[in-house]
């Protein structure tokens, strides 16, 4: 009975976590491109009291519920010709695989509750990256059957667009992260966690960006071009494209495509974190509390850590999504050609060669 | 990259021996690419491309955080102004962006709606209803609204300049124009009821020989 409670708390905390968060990256997006353009901003959804004149407007906060409600009430209009089936089915079939991908991810170490402990994921699977590389793959699908089933010219531009841009950038993505289990020498991300809380040199954490910090820049590239954003924003560039494969999609459909990509943004800033970032630990941090290079211990009370551990990741990842967004804000758009050529012709040989070097080291060290 | 490219001051006309090898040294490459004359040159700092991003990573970056810190301590960074509740910097001060009507020394309007300041009007956004009062002989005509649909004006001032009584004068104001509905854009102002007795005008203007003020009284 115990289990059942934890782990529908698990899957609580993580669909609100990534739903909150993606809801926040939404404001984040406006405000932060805002601040970097010497504008202002979100700043005119209030929530009034009622009956008085006090307003809450939160610094914008509540555009997003704005959003979503419009979303929610605007006229469910359908192309005159479509795919009914593929048409409904699209979707879903992306945005569903993002919010799975959360599955795998740890959010927390190891929650102790009377003589049980549960690590603080939703599946703990041995084979976490495994299913990470299985499930976004699917989300291609979803794109491909919105825009073929759109029956439209620009959906089945984007859609093609978007399905050999997901596909060449999936492996760079997947090289990048193979070297990362070379490293780490298991699948679960779990492990890779608490692998990089030991100790380089005796003082500096073994974080993935130190010890892989190629690997760290691959796949950043790759996860940005994984979810379609500017630089690699090709699928549904507004200037070309209307609104690429979504095109014929309104009211909440276009929703969920909008909704999955800013969930996406939270997803692989999660992942990063954990690969790279140290997951839900600080700096000389483990699971008993924090053991400084110095040779002090400072060891909390359980609960402190569990509490700081679920801090430190949301404030992680909430800064990884930042520097998507910057990134996004800052860079101007590939061309089609050159998108491929930076694709296949630089990201795919450094990630293989990076794999190399990484399997050599490996191998000697072993 | 080759350093034997020419610069662009330094270009041949076309034709000539320097063009035929400057396209020969390009065969090697995609052949099928149109080289533009402005097309930019690139040095290895720019073809590295990541060290750019780094660069334009840190320019934005510094204006972000720039603007950040200015935005939670409270003063204004953006260059953007907060439209309705803060008034542009860069208006004149002599922008002349609001209609009063002025009135006699008695305090009634000084409008005779002769409709002259409706007719003149380019974008036809006056309009005027009269009324008569056959009691005071000297103005048996008077306006009972005089309504300026702001959501049309073109603030020319031509109003002003057709007005024969000198009853419609345009102030140094910034115009309040936005609402909530087209409703309050459309007949924004009922200058009869928010008028602006201008009592004491700045700039008189010379009475006409007959003395209106005395018949005014």
């Amino acid at each position: 009975m115990i289990d059942f409670v934890v782990h529908g708390a698990f899957m609580l905390y993580a669909i609100s976590f990534m739903m909150g968060l993606a809801t926040i990256f939404t404001w984040v997006e406006r405000k932060q491109s805002a601040l970097m353009s010497d504008r202002i901003g979100a700043n005119r959804c209030y929530i009034r009291v009622p009956f008085t004149d006090v307003r809450f407007v939160a610094w914008g906060l509540f555009h997003a519920v704005a959003d979503g409600g419009k979303l929610l009430l605007k006229e469910n209009f359908t192309p005159a010709t479509y795919d009914r089936v593929c048409y409904n089915l699209g979707p879903w079939l992306a945005s569903v695989p993002v919010l799975l991908l959360f599955a795998v991810i740890p959010f927390g170490g190891t929650l102790t509750i009377g003589d049980r402990s549960y690590a603080m994921q939703v599946a703990q699977l041995d084979a976490g990256i495994l299913f990470v590389l299985a499930v976004s793959g699917i989300g291609i699908l979803g794109i491909m059957l919105a825009g073929w089933s759109s029956n439209n010219k620009f959906s089945l531009l984007g859609a093609a667009r978007a399905a050999s841009q997901m596909i060449s950038y999936e492996v760079a993505m997947g090289l990048a992260l193979i070297s990362m289990v070379v490293t780490y020498g298991t699948l679960d991300l779990g492990a890779m966690v608490r692998w990089q809380s030991q100790l380089l040199a005796g003082a500096i954490p073994a974080w993935g960006i130190i010890v892989q910090p190629i690997a760290f820049v691959l796949f950043v590239t790759a996860c940005i071009a994984e979810n379609k954003r500017i630089p690699f924003d090709l699928p549904e560039c507004e200037s070309e494209l209307v609104a690429g494969f979504f095109t014929e999609y309104t009211s909440m459909k276009m929703g969920l495509f909008f909704l999955s990509e800013f969930i996406a943004i939270a997803v692989v800033s999660a992942l990063t974190v954990t690969l790279f970032l140290g997951g839900y630990n600080l700096p000389w941090m483990t699971d008993a509390g924090f053991e400084f290079p110095g040779g002090a211990t400072w060891s909390m009370p359980r609960w402190a850590l569990v509490v700081l551990q679920l801090g430190t990741f949301s404030v992680k990842t909430f800064l990884v999504g930042c520097f998507m967004i910057h990134v996004r804000w800052t860079l101007p758009r590939f061309r089609y050609d050159q998108l491929m050529a930076f694709g296949w012709k630089f990201l795919l040989p450094l990630a293989a060669l990076n794999l190399t070097v990484t399997v050599i080291a490996r191998w000697l060290a072993l | 990259m080759s350093g034997a490219r020419p610069s662009q001051g330094a270009r041949s006309p076309p034709g000539s021996a320097a063009r035929s090898s400057d396209r020969g040294e390009h065969t090697s490459g995609p052949a099928t690419r149109k080289r533009y004359w402005n097309e930019p040159v690139m040095g290895l700092w720019e073809r590295v491309y990541i060290l750019e991003v780094i660069r334009g990573l840190w320019i934005t970056g510094s204006v972000l955080f720039g603007n950040l810190g200015k935005w939670m301590s409270g003063r204004k960074g953006a260059l953007t102004a907060y439209y309705p509740e803060e008034t542009r910097s860069d208006y004149s001060p002599n922008n002349r962006g609001r209609h009063v009507l002025t009135q006699r020394p008695n305090g009634e309007v000084q409008c005779i709606s002769c409709n002259m300041c409706a007719t003149v009007c380019p974008a036809y956004c006056i309009e005027i209803l009269s009324k008569a009062d056959f009691n005071d002989p000297a103005h048996p005509k008077a306006p009972e609204r005089f309504e300026i649909d702001y959501s049309r004006c073109i603030f020319c001032g031509f109003c002003v300049e057709a007005c024969p009584e000198d009853a419609i004068r345009m102030v140094k104001d910034v115009p309040n124009l936005p609402g909530f509905d087209r409703q309050q854009m459309w007949g924004k102002i009922d200058l009869l009821k928010l008028w602006h007795p201008l009592t004491d005008p700045r700039k008189r203007y010379p009475s006409p020989p007959g003395s209106p003020s005395e018949r005014a009284s």
